[in-house]
């Protein structure tokens, strides 16, 4: 029983994280279509942007989180202006075939700045953990859950209470309307790139110093977020967000009672899964692809 | 005295359509339409915009699903079938906006829409079996004498993506035809033509009727349907409102007030 | 006309190279960018012709890597019966052609998944795919040895004139082997695309309700590209197996996948020649980039060269010079066809 309470506790951790990048992920689908593969890199950056200014710079570690954020946002802003902005009329394939070398470039630029070597990012928390009952955390685990669980709840105001929110909505729901209402589509395309990078350069800044930053960190978890917002249905953002922690859970539990060995096997399985029995995710109502 | 078959069809019946309905999200765009189409008859379906004749359309060829009712073709349930299923038993239709393989030359459209009439598979093809060697210069064949048939025999080489517009609504019936349908649904062929090559279509599709095809017609230019059809079937609104002959039809009260009232053209 | 003279004269060239190119680590280079090759005419069959962008086809090669590999050495392996089940070493070429049969099982897999599953879903399924297929190479180690890999794969053999049975272990003998496969490979695709079956696969890409109301049955014809694309990708794997004759988990890696999508974008999809000219030019120029620039400059360099050749030669190299030529050479201005 402690052991199914501690497993469920790591779970939800680590789905913090998991749903802020299949959020931004899905963010991008459904309102751009565009299969971002540039996304695990974006989180990858997060976390070397950390280790950039905790590690090299002695930035404050709370201000270095902001800041790497603040990046991502700057990147995904440039890569949307960059390379998508004129290919807007291309179809589906062709797009995904540029953000495919836009991620090989990217991720083998942040081999050559920072080497092929592991890095870590020292973190102002106590390592011991703290130890709650029949459970035990460490505390810069509760830190990141805490963050994760108010930039989620940051999020869904934005979306649903904001205008920038309902301009995203209505260009989600039918762009060509949206145009007609006045809504500066183009702007909302770019913001949405780069809201959807920040959130994944934050996910990589925040899990950055419970994992090591190593060059090919982005590889696994685009393809997770990808698993995630499958789970959640294309471009469903509370599907995303549901997803997300379910993944992580799957991992959780998977790891710790089948094998620990095939931990990162069950989001693929997962996706299989999901596309053979119920191709437009759990939590959709209805398919948002055709 | 008609002969009647199983489903309690008439034998000469080709299309049997029976309270057809389709509802989407909660519009109705079908209300339950029933209506027959005797083999070797033009037949029009017309209404104003929105009176649901693609919906028609697209459910009785497989490409909607309908809500409730039932199609038949040649005594035949199409129920849960797919569209190439629909098309392999000989009902075939065209798209009201132009649908081509537009990377295509002309002559490949029709090779290409030929598939039905050869049997070539995977062995065939990668064994160049003689047999499969004889199929192709027959579907060559035949696909000349199509373009030939629809008069685009001079245009075979060229890009399907640069004809003419009126070369490409020949192209669209060229391609149906090579599937050899018993049943051709037409939705709007003469949509966009000038006067003098609706003339000429309508003479095309009268020579599909005498070659053997049954025709189901979609269209708005009452001229060419009055013309042509010898039963007009007339949707207003997801109903059938009247069928009958064309005369009939055109003294209809109720036909003349859909027409008027939604702003269109009098039916005559 | 010309086309078949310029092709046979590369033949030509092409079969004679090892004898008057004596230098066998060029050979060497040259004999693994021809199984790329063979892997990226694979791919161009799925992404060229049918549309559907694979993005998990190494999981084809590897599998024919580990199941032509496997075969060959003999393996028992422990699933759960009540004994273990032991598979003596077979022949080699009975390896490759399993191997070609095994790697085609699952292509038929993925194409009835692929049916339910478009665009988008199609490319995260097939990179799903790739991903578990190497967790499982690298875990299932009673099977595959893991991150030990598999050693000592024997190599192929052929009658060779004067010789009898001869294992081909010279680098030469491995460049004529693969390019023997090559060629095979190669005119099958072509005969296929260039028959009813080819033009189905077409009219589907082209536009998918006109071909579905003449008849064409999406699902099986999606399914038969797969299977032949997936065993084609999986004798390239076997070809690689029996060369190189070590195989371990990193054959399923992403960038391979990757790789064969560059060599048949770059080369031009939906042509025939594409994949061979984009082969040959992604698979040389590592070698001639090599030395003056380390691998991640060489990736980066990739990366940003496959955006450019979306931007500016979206059809690839090979259409852009057709019409080129046409151009050139009022004579040659027939219409494009269907495959050049």
């Amino acid at each position: 029983m402690d052991q199914i309470l501690q497993h469920a506790l790591n779970g939800v951790v680590l789905g913090g994280t998991y749903a802020l990048l299949g959020i931004g992920l899905t963010l991008i689908f459904g309102i751009m279509r565009v299969v971002n593969f540039t996304h695990g890199e974006l989180y990858a950056f997060g976390a070397y942007l950390a280790y950039l200014f905790v590690a090299l710079l002695h930035l404050d570690f709370f201000l270095s989180i902001a800041l790497a954020a603040l990046a991502g946002f700057a990147l995904g802003a440039l890569i949307e202006l960059v390379l998508l902005r004129p290919l807007r009329s291309n179809d589906i394939d062709t797009v995904m075939l540029v953000m495919i070398g836009a991620w090989i470039a990217l991720q083998n630029g942040e081999q050559f700045v920072w080497g092929g070597v592991a890095k870590l990012v020292p973190s102002p928390f106590a390592q011991e953990p703290l130890v709650i009952g029949p459970v035990s955390v460490a505390p810069l685990r509760l830190f990141v859950l805490g963050a994760t669980l108010v930039l989620l709840v940051g999020f869904y105001w934005l979306i649903d209470r904001t205008r920038l929110g309902m301009a995203m909505r209505a260009t989600f729901q039918d762009r060509d309307t949206a145009a007609l209402m006045g809504i500066d589509v183009r702007g909302i395309y770019t913001l949405t790139f780069a809201l959807g990078s920040a959130l994944a350069a934050i996910a990589g800044a925040l899990l950055g110093p419970i994992f090591l930053v190593n060059p090919t960190m982005g590889n696994l978890v685009g393809l997770k977020a990808f698993a995630i917002v499958i789970l959640g249905g294309l471009g469903n953002i509370t599907g995303a967000t549901i997803g997300g922690f379910v993944l992580a859970l799957v991992e959780e539990f998977g790891a710790g009672y089948l094998s620990s060995e095939y931990r990162d096997a069950f989001g693929f399985l997962v996706i299989i899964a999901v596309l053979a029995l119920r191709p437009q995710g759990f939590f959709a109502r209805k398919a948002r692809v055709g | 005295m008609t002969e009647v078959g199983e489903n309690g069809a008439a034998r000469n019946v080709a299309l049997d359509v029976r309270d057809l309905a389709v509802h989407i999200g909660g519009l109705v765009a079908l209300g339950g339409i029933s209506f027959q189409v005797p083999f070797g008859a033009i037949v029009s379906l017309i209404g104003p915009n929105g009176a649901g004749k693609t919906t028609a359309f697209n459910v009785i060829t497989g490409f909607m699903k309908a809500t409730d009712g039932q199609v038949f073709f040649r005594g035949r349930d199409l129920a849960r079938l797919s569209p190439e299923r629909i098309a392999a038993l000989g009902m075939v239709r065209t798209f009201q906006r132009t649908s081509l393989f537009t990377a295509c030359t002309v002559f490949e459209n029709v090779l290409t829409a030929l598939h039905l009439r050869g049997r070539t598979g995977l062995l065939g093809a990668l064994l160049r079996l003689p047999a499969m060697q004889r199929e192709e210069a027959a579907l060559h064949a035949e696909a000349r004498e199509i373009l030939d048939f629809v008069g685009l025999a001079g245009r075979a080489d060229e890009i399907a993506g640069n004809l003419a517009y009126g070369e490409q609504r020949l192209l669209g019936l060229a391609i149906a035809l090579a599937a050899k349908p018993t049943l051709l649904l037409l939705d709007e062929p003469a949509a966009g033509l000038n006067p003098s090559e609706t003339e000429s279509f309508k003479q095309l599709i009268r020579r599909v009727r005498e070659r053997g095809a049954t025709v189901l017609l979609v269209e708005h230019d009452m001229q060419m349907v009055m013309s042509i059809s010898d039963q007009v079937l007339v949707l207003n609104q997801g109903r059938m409102i009247a069928a009958g002959s064309p005369a009939e039809v055109q003294r209809d009260p109720e036909v003349i007030r859909a027409y008027l009232g939604s702003g269109k053209r009098a039916a005559a | 006309m010309r086309a078949r003279f310029g092709g046979l004269l590369f033949l030509a060239l092409a079969a004679t190279l090892p004898l008057w190119l004596r230098d066998p680590y060029f050979v060497a280079i040259l004999t693994s960018t021809g199984i790329f090759i063979i892997a990226a005419i694979s791919l161009n069959l799925l992404l060229g012709f049918t549309g559907q962008l694979s993005l998990g086809h190494a999981a084809f090669f590897g599998i024919g890597a580990y199941t032509s590999a496997l075969l060959s050495l003999g393996f028992d392996v422990d699933i759960g019966l009540p004994s273990p089940v032991v598979v003596d070493p077979k022949p080699v070429w009975i390896a490759f052609f399993g191997a070609v049969v095994v790697s085609g099982l699952f292509g038929w897999l993925i194409g009835k998944l692929a049916f339910r599953v478009r665009g988008a879903y199609f490319v995260i399924v097939t990179i799903s795919f790739a991903e578990v297929m190497r967790m499982v190479a690298l875990n299932w180690v009673d099977l595959t040895e893991g991150p030990m890999a598999l050693n000592n794969i024997p190599p192929l053999s052929v009658l060779w004139p004067g010789h009898g049975l001869t294992a081909l272990v010279t680098k030469s003998q491995q460049y004529w082997l693969v390019l023997a496969v090559g060629v095979v490979c190669y005119f099958l695709v072509a005969r296929m695309v260039r028959s009813r079956l080819g033009r189905a696969l077409i009219a589907l890409r082209e536009n998918e309700p006109l071909a579905r109301s003449v008849g064409v049955r999406v699902t099986h014809y999606l399914v038969v590209a797969t299977v032949v694309s997936a065993a084609i990708a999986g004798a390239a794997g076997a070809l690689y197996a029996h060369c190189v004759r070590i195989v371990d988990p990193d054959v399923f890696l992403f960038i391979y996948t990757v790789t064969m999508v560059i060599m048949v974008v770059t080369g031009g999809k939906g042509t025939l020649a594409g994949p061979v000219v984009g082969g040959l030019i992604f698979g040389l120029m590592p070698q001639a980039l090599r030395g003056t620039a380390p691998p991640e400059v060489q990736w980066i360099i990739y990366g940003i060269g496959i955006i450019l050749i979306v931007f500016f030669l979206p059809r690839g190299i090979v259409p852009a010079f057709a019409d080129l030529a046409r151009l050139r050479m009022p004579a040659l201005r027939k219409p494009a066809s269907l495959v050049r």
